[in-house]
């Protein structure tokens, strides 16, 4: 269980703002925070990761606090344990593929190695370079090495933005899987809905740095939205089509 | 031979020095933001701009034992800094800063912020971060720093002579050679040691332009 309750001034292209989020994710959700550029989504995220500091408020994830004004507390990002997929991917140039996961391990584990380069089809890839990849590719090592770390949280910004819509699917079949085999929390970042609605189990609003609803996507965007939600169920026939054929 | 081991053995002690101190102090000027940075960064560039001579002069003023830094050297440490070799070390280290310090601050504000932030999440610490993911990338502005440092250690003229004079062995290093052998008319030893000099100067921008290149194009 994640509770967060924070606030933090954020400056906008539309002026200052005040993030105001106060939240619960349950354990082994895949929570999509969702709204327009500016409303505060990735303040959040790295709020989450101990990136950036809130103002005042509190973090507890399962009994620790990671951030309390109040007392003083504000554990690093690395005491948090998160695995952080940026929007860039961050993948670092000088190592290649195989070295980027092992970097993320805290104790050398070439076992656990193969299975991540199985499990997101990188074994032939193993000594390329980031350099050498394509955004899809670069997304799957990107979400190896935020799993070798055997993290609490995996937050993923605004994970498919970049990708085209044939990519976009089969990454969301690989965000699923990584989030599974983790067990636990999962906040990725969106503005896209059907981004939202293929992937998530809930669904964080945010507009304007304050919460407008948490719920499941289809309760969420069924209601005022249906244009948008029936665009959906045909992206995800189209999506299942492409499994079932596979 | 002695005048070219010397001016080898001046450029590489700065160098080495200056590798030390430049790559924590591009760190911190490229990512700290505080009150008088643009006085720091200033300071460092100084040399840049400032005639030889007159760095020179300040800091044989200062090596002097009648004022308080070299009463303090010369009183505490045991050290006579004017007209030594340890002299013109210090005052070399200090005009050759920017050629060190200003490539690799580049270096280091053209990786980008997420690069840092993956390996703190990662629970790597600063060290870590420092020496396995920032240095490696910022190689190409490393071996330009190093090598513009070098090169431009071996030309040094006017703060060399204003602070270690022109003793054999000791302070007379190539370039205080070549007006030395030139007053005295000897055009051939002059020759010698600016040819030397020029092929140096030459291999080593040859150097760093191939190696840059070639990493540009992967």
């Amino acid at each position: 269980m994640l509770k967060i309750d924070i606030e933090r001034p954020m400056l906008t292209s539309e002026g200052k703002k005040n993030l105001q989020i106060c939240s619960e994710i349950e354990d082994r959700e895949l929570l999509c925070l969702f709204g327009h550029s500016g409303s505060g989504k990735t303040t959040l995220l790295r709020i989450l990761a101990g990136l950036t500091t809130p103002s005042k408020g509190r973090i507890i994830y399962n009994d620790t606090v990671w951030f309390d004004s109040d007392k003083k507390i504000n554990l690093s990002p690395q005491l948090r344990n998160v695995g952080y997929m940026f929007q860039d991917y961050a993948l670092f140039p000088n190592m290649n593929v195989e070295g980027n996961i092992r970097f993320a391990q805290k104790k050398k584990d070439n076992e656990a190695i193969e299975e991540l380069l199985e499990l997101f089809d990188l074994t032939a890839l193993r000594k390329q370079k980031p350099v050498q990849l394509s955004g899809g590719q670069r997304q799957r090592v990107a979400l190896a090495r935020a799993l070798a770390a055997k993290p609490n949280l995996l937050l993923l910004d605004e994970p498919l933005s970049a990708l085209d819509f044939e990519m976009r699917t089969a990454l969301q079949h690989e965000i699923r899987k990584a989030h599974s085999l983790l067990n636990t929390i999962t906040i990725l970042v969106s503005h896209d809905i059907n981004e939202v609605c293929a992937l998530a189990t809930s669904v964080l609003t945010i507009k304007n740095g304050k919460v407008l609803a948490h719920g499941r996507p289809k309760d969420i965007f069924s209601e005022g939205t249906f244009q948008n939600y029936s665009q959906f169920l045909s992206e995800m026939t189209a999506l299942s089509e492409l499994f079932l054929g596979q | 031979m002695q005048t070219l081991l010397l001016t080898g053995k001046l450029a590489g002690l700065t160098t080495i020095i200056l590798l030390i101190i430049g790559l924590p102090l591009g760190y911190w000027l490229a990512y700290k933001k505080f009150r008088f940075k643009a006085v720091v960064e200033a300071l460092i560039s100084m040399p840049l701009v400032l005639p030889p001579t007159v760095l020179g002069f300040y800091m044989l003023v200062a090596y002097s034992p009648q004022n308080a830094i070299g009463h303090f050297l010369e009183d505490t440490l045991n050290l006579r800094l004017a007209f030594s070799f340890k002299g013109i070390l210090v005052a070399s280290v200090l005009f050759s800063l920017p050629f060190m310090v200003q490539p690799l601050q580049n270096g280091f504000a053209s990786i980008p912020r997420s690069y840092r932030e993956a390996s703190y999440t990662l629970g790597k610490s600063f060290f870590t971060t420092f020496t396995r993911v920032l240095i490696p990338n910022i190689k190409p502005s490393i071996i330009t720093a190093v090598a513009m440092t070098f090169a431009h250690c071996i030309g040094e003229f006017g703060v060399v002579i204003m602070v270690g004079g022109n003793m054999p062995g000791e302070t007379r290093v190539a370039s205080i050679a070549i007006y030395d052998e030139v007053q005295a008319m000897n055009y051939d030893a002059a020759n010698k040691y600016s040819f030397v000099l020029f092929i140096i100067s030459m291999l080593i921008l040859t150097v760093i332009y191939s190696i840059n290149g070639n990493k540009k194009t992967l």
